[in-house]
């Protein structure tokens, strides 16, 4: 059955998927609540198309956010069965025949539907410093650029992939109960600063790091490095912070500033 | 006017029973009450040998009782839940670069187990003889 020899619609016409969306419409509703839609199946839909089959065919009010389709644009974030995923990156093969759940992104507020309000999320990345903090600022660009080897780069990359989805935030029960927590995406950008051989930035965003809200609100749960679709490994970042921030507080001891 | 009126959602206390990642992490972070108590224990027994040896004796023959055993029993079985689950996230926490490459998860538990059996190995040396 190759999708060559017969068209998808009349192979997979008569299976359905059962797609239950948590609504909600800040307009008129006070609280969520769960509407159900059939989505014809076909096993190489993504959740993010079931959702634009939903809006086009069935029910147009539906919200959900989008835009490149091919994980990068980091906006299609929302839980699959209340684990949080990219809507493109999921596919319904991997759920069908069971019943999708989907809800906006938990530990963010729902602004409509499967939308969040993620201002939060992105105040905490800016709060960071995330740009590169030069020794002296007196290079001229004429002297040319900041040369890196390979090997440089190699420690910090991985924390440079991040593409802001939320997915982490979402994963992390320690942001749920306490929204001050600078949080994982943000501490894995500051890690990825830090260990940058061009910045000279470090000791600004120590201060950042040695708080309670910092990498000390974390608990090593772990969840955040699990559900991050791009590899980032945030909980890594972390816990590598964790170790800067004990030597920190060691020199600190024996050498005040 | 703004429409806007974002849903809060609430996060229930029993929010780490569903979803048997969170439970995991649960158990091991759990499983420091019971090892305190295990620690207590032993503690106790440091007191009672200040005490005179009738006293030693007597902790010594509380630890025969088989709620006792089952305990230790129950302690030794979460200990090794909390080392196991511990050693495996151990290389997160390793920042080492061999000719400018990370050096490799596996190297690192193994180095956990490793040294984990030479102080098990030196421990029970000490104490038989
Ligand atoms: S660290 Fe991963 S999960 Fe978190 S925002 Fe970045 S890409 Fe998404
Ligand atoms: S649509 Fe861009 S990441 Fe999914």
């Amino acid at each position: 059955m190759s999708a060559q020899t017969m068209p998808a619609h009349s192979t997979m016409a008569n299976k359905v998927i059962e797609v239950e969306i948590l609504r909600y419409r800040p307009e008129q509703d006070d609280n969520p609540f769960p509407q159900l839609f059939e989505v014809p199946y076909n096993p190489d839909m993504s959740i993010l198309e079931a959702l634009q089959y939903i809006k086009d065919h069935l029910d147009s009010t539906v919200s959900f956010r989008w835009s490149c389709r091919m994980a990068i644009c980091g906006s299609c974030g929302l839980m699959v069965n209340n684990i949080p995923k990219l809507g493109c990156k999921a596919f319904l093969r991997d759920y069908y025949p069971q019943k999708v759940k989907l809800e906006a992104l938990a530990n963010f507020p729902i602004e409509r539907d499967l939308v969040v309000d993620m201002g939060d999320f992105i105040k905490k990345l800016e709060e960071i410093k995330p740009y590169i903090i030069p020794a002296t600022d007196d290079k001229c660009l004429s002297e040319g650029t900041y040369k890196q080897t390979p090997e440089q780069m190699e420690k910090y990359k991985q924390f440079s992939m991040c593409i802001n989805c939320g997915l982490c935030y979402s994963a992390c029960p320690q942001y749920g109960l306490d929204k001050k927590f600078t949080g994982p995406a943000a501490l894995a950008l500051l890690a990825r600063y830090n260990r940058d051989s061009r910045d000279a930035g470090s000791a600004e965003r120590m201060k950042i790091v040695n708080q309670e809200e910092g990498v000390w609100s974390c608990t090593f749960v772990g969840y955040c490095s699990v559900v991050c679709p791009k590899g980032v490994d945030p909980a890594a970042a972390i816990q590598l912070l964790k170790v800067e921030s004990s030597k920190d507080y060691l020199i600190g001891m024996f050498k005040p500033d | 006017m703004s429409k806007r009126k974002p849903y809060q959602r609430e996060m229930n206390n029993d929010w780490w029973l569903k979803n048997a990642f969170y439970s995991k992490y649960m158990i091991r972070e759990g499983s420091s009450i019971l090892i305190t108590l295990y620690s207590l224990i032993l503690a106790w027994g440091v007191f009672r040998l200040s005490q005179g040896e009738e006293a030693f004796n007597a902790w010594l023959s509380a630890l025969q009782h088989p709620i006792s055993i089952i305990f230790h029993l129950l302690v030794l079985l979460i200990a090794l839940y909390h080392t196991i689950t511990w050693f495996s996230l151990a290389p997160k926490a390793v920042d080492l670069y061999i000719k400018g490459k990370p050096l490799d998860a596996k190297f690192i538990v193994a180095g956990h187990y490793i040294s984990f059996i030479i102080v098990t190995i030196f421990c029970l040396v000490v104490i038989m003889l």
